[in-house]
């Protein structure tokens, strides 16, 4: 009985040296969710500073029109889809790396949910804030560096995070433009041995693992900021 | 450039022809008034009358529709130069550098220190060193009696404390007026004369200051012009004996009747 399992331990990850399915594309993983998430946070600032500025002032109002566009896009249809126009569409003719295929895509993605929390954070800041920081002489764009941005930050962190965790899960469906990542590396394993139990169970529990982590990581941060202010 | 306006004597605003609407709603209908240096304006009138309205107009936390507010700043011999603030090419983030305002609900910014509310604008905005800044804070801090509360957050503090240290935090950019909105309402009565006193000291010390509230005695005893708005304009106004005790107008008499 343990040693059938053992078989198929051996099996599964030893032979071939086939742990290294799962070590790379849990690299691969690792690097598209950081940089997309790179990605997705500069993206999703500039467009919620676009859509907040046109909200409280009425300036930039073609650049607000876009951006609003490209939320209605990118949040109104699946990522896969997203990620196979872009590689297949979008970069049809100039084959550019999968990997950089798959940040810009997640990035793309990401950017949209993480410019709506964002505005929600600038919008949970209470509107006297603004209006203390602007009578003292503060123009807009200082308000909102100094007075707003900081609280919103505090709220939106949490958020955040959770949108990070999403993220992570979310790359696993790189393997449809074929990245090797760490799911298509657990799937690669399952075609050359036959057995998908032991190489999906393994795939998930590192999934698992990582979202704890984070999450655990979360709920510190969580703390460290709720102390200091008080409301 | 701003348009502008000469004037002479203590004027500091003058406001003409006023006009500000919400959405076809007329609130301030063509007002007209002056504010000379060193006066004590008191501002009442029935809920929903404009008077917040009017305040916020005087420093543009409100675009008006239609007239204009001089302030006149820059001394120069006897005739000083009006700069009209309704005009949209006036640096509006500079004048408000030099008028205070209190808010009904102290928006002091909550992650911040008390002595960083303090510093942050004098610092930032008129390049004084933290030195400086600091230095000044804590004068005033213990004029109002909290200098133990430098280092506290504004949460941590009573309605009471947070609404002398907005006065503080004003008064730190060395503003010639202070605007008042109803800067006791929000608190809980015991807590009100601390306030008050706060602002009758500053009024002794000859800061110009508007200041609607609904404290009649505050309004009694340190202004030395009460405004009654009514119906989009200032229906009655006196110093502030007759204005209690002969009302004129039954508007005002009616008003009064309700709120002594
Ligand atoms: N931002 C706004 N949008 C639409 N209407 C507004 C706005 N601000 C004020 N109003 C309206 O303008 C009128 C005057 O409001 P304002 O706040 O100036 O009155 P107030 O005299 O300060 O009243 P209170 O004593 O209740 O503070 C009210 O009818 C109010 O509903
Ligand atoms: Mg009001």
């Amino acid at each position: 009985m343990f040693s059938a399992f053992y078989d198929a331990l051996y099996l599964n990850f030893v032979k071939d040296d086939r742990w290294h399915y799962l070590t790379n594309g849990l690299k691969v993983t690792l690097i598209v969710t950081l940089f997309s998430a790179l990605m997705g946070v500069v993206l999703g600032f500039v467009v919620a500073i676009i859509r907040s500025t046109y909200e409280n002032t009425g300036r930039m109002k073609i650049a607000n029109k876009l951006c609003g566009l490209y939320l209605t896009v990118i949040r109104g249809t699946p990522v896969v889809v997203q990620l196979m126009i872009i590689y297949f569409v979008i970069f049809a003719s100039v084959r550019i790396d999968k990997t950089l295929t798959a940040i810009i895509a997640f990035g793309i993605n990401s950017g949209a949910y993480q410019a709506e929390i964002f505005r929600s954070g600038i919008n949970s800041v209470p509107k006297g804030q603004f209006e203390a920081g602007r009578s003292l002489g503060f123009n807009y764009g200082q308000t909102m560096v100094h007075i707003i941005m900081p609280q919103a930050f505090r709220v939106v962190v949490p958020t955040l995070c959770n949108e990070y965790i999403t993220l992570l899960k979310e790359t696993s469906v790189a393997g449809y433009i074929a990245l090797e990542d760490l799911t298509k590396g657990g799937d690669i394993i399952r075609s050359r041995t036959y057995s998908a139990f032991l190489p999906l169970i393994a795939v998930a529990l590192i999934y698992l693992i990582m979202v704890l982590a984070l999450t655990k990581l979360v709920s510190v941060l969580e703390r460290r900021l709720s102390r200091g202010t008080r409301r | 450039m701003a348009q502008e306006d000469r004037a002479q004597g203590d004027v500091l605003i003058r406001v003409e022809h006023l006009v500000k609407q919400f959405d076809g709603h007329i609130v301030l209908n063509d007002i007209s008034t002056e504010i000379d240096r060193g006066d004590v304006v008191c501002v009442i009138g029935p809920s929903g009358s404009g008077k917040s309205t009017f305040l916020r107009c005087l420093n543009r936390l409100e675009t008006p529709d239609g007239g204009h507010i001089y302030v006149y700043d820059d001394v120069d011999g006897d005739i000083r130069h009006g700069i009209d603030i309704c005009d949209k090419t006036t640096d509006i983030d500079t004048h408000r550098q030099r008028m205070g305002m209190v808010f009904q609900q102290f928006n002091l910014f909550p992650h911040m220190t008390i002595m960083k509310n303090l510093t942050i604008a004098p610092m930032k905005l008129q390049k004084k060193t933290q030195e400086e800044a600091e230095s000044y804070a804590s004068e005033l801090l213990s004029r109002v009696g909290l200098s133990d509360r430098a280092s506290s957050y504004p949460g941590e503090l009573s309605g009471g404390q947070q609404q002398r240290i907005a006065i503080v935090r004003a008064l730190c950019m060395r503003p010639q007026i202070m605007l008042f909105d109803e800067p006791t309402s929000a608190l809980d009565p015991e807590m009100v004369g601390e306030v008050l006193s706060v602002m009758k000291d500053l009024a002794e010390e000859k800061m110009t200051m508007v200041v609607v509230t609904h404290e009649m005695g505050f309004a009694r005893e340190v202004a030395n012009r009460v405004m009654f708005l009514d119906g989009g304009d200032f229906v009655e106004e006196g110093e502030p004996e007759t204005f209690f005790s002969h009302p004129k107008s039954d508007r005002l008499k009616n008003f009064l009747g309700k709120v002594l």
